[in-house]
């Protein structure tokens, strides 16, 4: 049982994780394939906070009579992670924009109707 | 510190931040030449590194002068600069070739095209460098994202989805070797990746361990293009725009098959990566799949330019095959591949840039008759692609045959039928361009279809020479590769 | 004379031939005079090695080293100074021809046409000098890819679907058999070196042997064993000199010189002996001799005909290869010269016949002799010397080869051998009857060639005698038809050759 609820931040993990997958894979709309993998991403930050995390350990702060902190380097990584998550998903956006653009739709049934029919090439799966 | 001592950062940082110069520096030819100026430069390094790493042994460069536990650390051994200086030079050369030629974007995009580019570069660079695991991760995401940009930056819409798609499926990689990271962290409690190597055998009968494996391959694999994970491969190369479809097609997998030799070989160690856990089994399957189905793939194809990518993700199996064979002569074919691979597909998507320019498009059809009108580029081509078939006297000969040897050598028959396969599938593909472009007349006589200008043949002619001279010559290339190998498996004995 | 300078000229000389050519494109005179021109000085430099003495200590010329501990690299041993002699002699007679029957036909591109012409030949030169296996690979491929231009010199649909065959068989059968073969090899013993005796000992183990073998006699595609002599009918959509020296001299007898090295110095006969797969390749050796030659005399077509003849005499070299003894290789050896002068006659004539009156099949010859007496006389010569008739060239290596059949007790190929001359009888001999004996049909009074009193209406044009293919081409016909019967008469020059081949 103290195994099973020790491993909760890990089952929340894998929980976000596969659901932000399902979303990426299951969804037509580009949009919402970028929330899924956003959410994706957003697991995986958990994940690194949730493991810098020690028992018993005082925020990473030097204060008087504690000896035991967490660590925290894994918080700073993951701040490099999440820039890097924001500037994936405003990418994402953008050409999202410019699908939108082009496309005049972000459905891929839509899109995949509109590269079928045109002429110049084929072969688009 | 002296300037020389810097150089391994220099050879990063400086792309980087001429990467936002190029931006300033506005539309008119000073962004390309910038940029052009600063990949020589980054080549120049490298060759100087290379020669230092030669002479005296690897170079361990800490930023900021802290120690490694702490600091940011660059780890330069034979591989990185060999791998380093491949890269360097092939982005010189390509970049050189897409110097004058009319841009394939449009004109008030070029100093963002520049940009992106240099981003890229800078990225690459970065992930060849890093003794970091988690360095390793940002550079992979710099580098991603600009390949994204850069490919959407093609004319045909469709090169719009093909970076999206390449996007989702890039981060999902790219977030599966964070996870692997994350995991490897937890176990070892540090970053550097030559601290990792000496604390992971330890704890190699951990599950977290192997899950940290496993993270790692799936998302190396993602990025490599293994089969069957290279879907996002043959629509960014056939829709992006042509310069850069050369680029990455030279550059983006080396470095990922880079990753694969540093992670499996490099972190984990030969013993745990390819006999403790079933990766071997699993490159040689894949790989063999790889190169039987994306060669299948390409011999069916119409379109020329993915054609010549499914024929990257068929090469790329080779690779993976070479590495499955977990011997130090599987390393060594694996490492010579992939120098001979970068060196024959950059020319031979060099040599489409002027058609898809000229001719207008870049199926079968528009290869007819360009054996007249495009001699020296078509030529050029031709000599690429015999290199590619592996016919002797080229660099695909050489790759052939240390692939051979080293399937031959553990008396694996159906890798050496597998691989001889493969090479007469791509006898078929090859033949089948050359006899569009020398048999057939001209679909549109009165089209004027010019031959290239020379800033793009002489780049080109010096990719095909370098094809036929590292096939006579191979102190080099084998020379390093083999020593490079030993390097890399010396450390895990 | 230092012998690696002249191996390494036999290699440069084409090529600077061919450098030559290439500039030379737009003035037809020069470049055909430098083409002759240094035809006649490869001529000198190939006699030069032949007088040579080969003990020399400097037989050994290193052109690269690809792999660490193997080399590219030129060492002359008596066979390959042979071939070597054969091919140096007929290239500057077929550039003759080539020349004359080129500007009647007013072929296209004959600028691309002598440039490939002069690789293929450098790349003979370095076949038949290779020192050891992986140098011969090299060349054998580049004579693949050199010829290819020459297949498919028409450019239209019927040669790019020759050119297919042709390098789809050769390249595949390469790439495919003998290269793993190569390799094997070379993690087996070290070594890939051509040495007397062989480098492959019977320690290998029977089974291993016997697949190196087969890998290596199939991969030679060039040999046109069956089922892979295919190509060697498609090729004949080339131009006629092209079918005369490449598929007659010099891509055939690289296929059988390959086989022969292989088994002299790769495997050596005592090796070869002990396996029970050299007999089933004897055989089937021994098969595509008759099976050919049955083709052969189905075959209307002049030059499909003489092809597959081709296929039936390359059949010969290679059963005398593997009988295992040293008279069956003798035998061969002297086949590929023998074989080399009758049939390049043979092509000349039949390329005469089309510059000349423009047939291509064998029922149109009717009456040809009146006409073209002299090319169907050299036709007649070059046939009996292919049959092993005396006083012919052939004659010579029919024997030993009938002798090589005895001493390996293989009777049934002696029959094979004795059917099969036969059948050369009947193919190749009806071609100089009929235009002797048989007087012109119908079809051929076609307006160029029209017998006045036959076709009043048409064009007149009087028959003469000696209205033939162009000047030169009559040079070079009667050249090699005089070779095949000089041979008969002074054999000693390639037995003094053939003997010093160590077994």
């Amino acid at each position: 049982m103290s195994e099973t609820l020790g491993l909760f931040n890990y089952w929340m993990v894998v929980v976000l994780m596969m659901s932000g997958l399902y979303v990426v894979i299951a969804q037509h709309n580009l949009v919402k394939k970028l929330v899924g993998l956003s959410l994706f991403q957003t697991s995986i930050f958990v994940f690194y906070i949730s493991m810098g995390k020690v028992d018993d350990g005082f925020v990473p702060i030097v204060t008087e009579g504690v000896s035991q902190y967490s660590n925290p380097l894994p918080h700073v990584l993951i701040l490099t992670a999440i820039v890097v998550g924001v500037a994936t998903l405003s990418v994402g956006l953008a050409l999202a924009v410019r699908i939108r653009e082009s496309y005049g739709s972000v459905e891929e049934r839509d899109l995949d109707t509109a590269d079928g029919v045109e002429p110049t090439e084929v072969g688009d799966a | 510190m002296t300037l020389a001592q810097q150089l391994p950062m220099i050879v990063v940082i400086l792309p980087l931040l001429a990467s936002p110069l190029c931006v300033i520096a506005g539309n008119g030819g000073r962004a390309k030449l910038l940029m052009l100026l600063v990949v020589w430069i980054c080549t120049a390094i490298s060759v100087q590194l290379l020669s230092q790493v030669v002479d005296s042994g690897p170079i361990d460069y800490q930023f900021g002068g802290w120690e490694p536990p702490w600091g940011i650390a660059y780890h330069l051994d034979l591989l990185s600069v060999f791998v380093l200086l491949l890269v360097c030079g092939i982005s010189a050369l390509v970049l050189s070739g897409g110097h004058k030629i009319p841009q394939e974007v449009t004109e008030d995009k070029v100093s963002y095209f520049c940009a992106l580019i240099l981003l890229a570069l800078s990225g690459f660079f970065g992930i060849i460098l890093t003794a970091d695991a988690f360095n390793l991760f940002v550079f992979l995401e710099i580098s991603s994202l600009a390949s994204y940009a850069l490919i959407s930056m093609g004319k045909d819409r469709r090169a719009l989805r093909a970076a999206f798609q390449y996007l989702i499926m890039g981060s999902i990689g790219a977030s599966f070797i964070l996870v692997g990271i994350g995991f490897l962290y937890m176990m070892t409690g540090t970053l550097n990746m030559q601290d990792m190597s000496e604390r992971l055998p330890a704890l190699t009968d951990t599950s977290t361990v192997r899950a940290g494996f496993a993270f790692f391959i799936v998302g190396i694999g993602l990025k490599l293009a293994l089969f069957p994970l290279h879907f996002w491969l043959p629509n960014a190369y056939t829709f992006a725009p042509a310069i850069i479809s050369a680029l990455l097609a030279g550059t983006a997998t080396k470095v990922a098959v880079y990753m694969l030799l540093r992670v499996t070989l490099g972190i984990f160690g030969i013993n745990f990566a390819l006999e403790q856990m079933p990766l071997d089994r699993l490159l040689l399957i894949l790989g063999g799949s790889g190169v039987l189905f994306a060669s299948m793939m390409a011999v069916m194809e119409d379109n020329v330019k993915r054609l010549l990518a499914y024929s990257s993700v068929a090469q790329l199996g080779y690779m993976a095959m070479a590495l499955g064979l977990a011997s130090a002569a599987g390393v060594t074919a694996a490492m010579l591949h992939l120098f001979n691979h970068a060196l024959m597909k950059s020319a031979l998507f060099l040599a489409i840039v002027p058609v898809v320019i000229h001719v207008g498009g870049f199926h079968l059809h528009h290869l007819r008759g360009l054996g007249r009108t495009m001699p020296w580029t078509m030529a050029a081509f031709s000599l690429a692609g015999l290199s590619l078939i592996g016919v002797p006297l080229t660099a695909g000969f050489v790759s052939k045959w240390y692939l051979l040897s080293s399937a031959l050598e553990q008396h694996l028959w159906a890798l050496v039928v597998l691989i001889l396969i493969g090479s007469l599938m791509a006898l078929i593909y090859m033949w089948k361009m050359l006899e569009e472009i020398y048999f057939k007349q001209p679909e549109n006589p009165n089209a004027a279809a010019a031959e290239a200008p020379i800033q793009l043949l002489i780049p080109l002619w010096i990719l095909v020479a370098a094809n036929i001279y590292f096939g006579i010559d191979t102190d080099l290339t084998v020379g390093l590769a083999e020593q490079a190998t030993q390097a890399l498996l010396g450390a895990h004995p | 004379m230092n012998i690696s300078l002249l191996m390494g000229l036999m290699i440069a000389v084409p090529l600077i031939a061919a450098v030559l050519v290439a500039f030379c494109g737009r003035n037809p005179n020069l470049r055909e005079t430098i083409s002759l021109a240094v035809g006649a000085v490869l001529l000198l430099v190939v006699l030069a090695l032949g007088a040579a003495d080969l003990s020399d200590s400097d037989n050994y010329l290193v052109l690269a080293e690809p792999f660490p501990g193997l080399e590219l690299a030129l060492s002359a041993e008596p066979l390959g100074v042979l071939f070597a002699l054969v091919a140096g002699f007929l290239w500057p007679v077929t550039t003759l021809y080539a020349i004359g029957y080129m500007r009647a036909e007013k072929a296209k591109n004959q600028t691309r046409f002598y440039c490939a012409f002069a690789i293929a030949i450098s790349a003979t030169m370095g076949i038949a000098m290779s020192a050891n296996m992986l140098t011969l690979f090299v060349f054998y491929e580049l004579l693949t890819l050199s010829t290819y231009p020459l297949v498919t010199h028409q450019g239209h649909d019927d040669a790019k679907r020759a050119g297919r065959v042709y390098l789809g068989i050769l390249l595949a059968t390469s790439m495919l058999f003998m290269l793993p073969a190569m390799i094997w090899t070379w993690q087996l013993t070290g070594t890939l070196d051509f040495q007397p005796g062989g480098i492959l000992t019977t320690e290998l183990g029977v089974g291993t042997l016997s697949l190196l073998l087969l890998l290596y006699i199939f991969g030679t595609g060039k040999a046109a064993l069956m089922p892979f002599h295919r190509w060697l009918p498609a090729a004949m959509v080339a131009p006629t000199p092209v079918s005369a020296l490449l598929h007659a001299v010099a891509v055939v007898k690289a296929g059988v010189f390959t086989v022969l090295k292989i088994v002299i110095y790769l495997f050596g006969l005592e090796t070869i002996k002990t396996l029970e797969v050299t007999h089933f390749l004897a055989y089937l050796a021994g098969f595509t001799i008759l099976a050919a030659s049955i083709v052969a005399m189905t075959r209307d077509n002049l030059k499909k005909r003489l092809a597959y003849s081709t296929v039936s005499q390359l059949g010969y070299v290679v059963m005398g290869a593997l009988l295992g003894v040293a008279t069956g290789v003798l035998g061969s050896s002297m086949h590929i010269v023998m074989h080399a002068f009758a049939k390049i006659t043979l092509f000349f004539c039949a390329g005469a016949i089309l510059v000349a009156v423009h047939k291509t099949d064998v029922s149109q010859l009717n009456g040809l002799g009146r006409r073209m007496p002299l090319t169907m006389a050299a036709f007649l010569i070059a046939s009996l010397s292919i049959i092993g008739l005396p006083p012919m060239g052939g004659t010579w290596s029919k024997w030993l080869l009938l002798q090589g059949t005895l001493d390996s007790g293989l009777m049934v190929l002696t029959a094979v051998l004795l059917i099969s001359s036969l059948l050369n009888l009947i193919y190749l001999l009806s071609i100089p009857v009929r235009a002797f004996f048989l007087a012109p049909t119908k079809p051929l009074t076609v307006p160029h060639t029209a017998p006045p009193t036959a076709a009043p209406a048409t064009q007149q044009e009087p028959v003469v005698l000696g209205d033939e293919a162009p000047r030169n081409c009559l040079i070079a016909i009667s050249i090699t038809a005089l070779a095949c019967l000089i041979l008969f008469f002074v054999p000693d020059l390639l037995f003094e050759h053939v003997g010093a081949i160590p077994l």
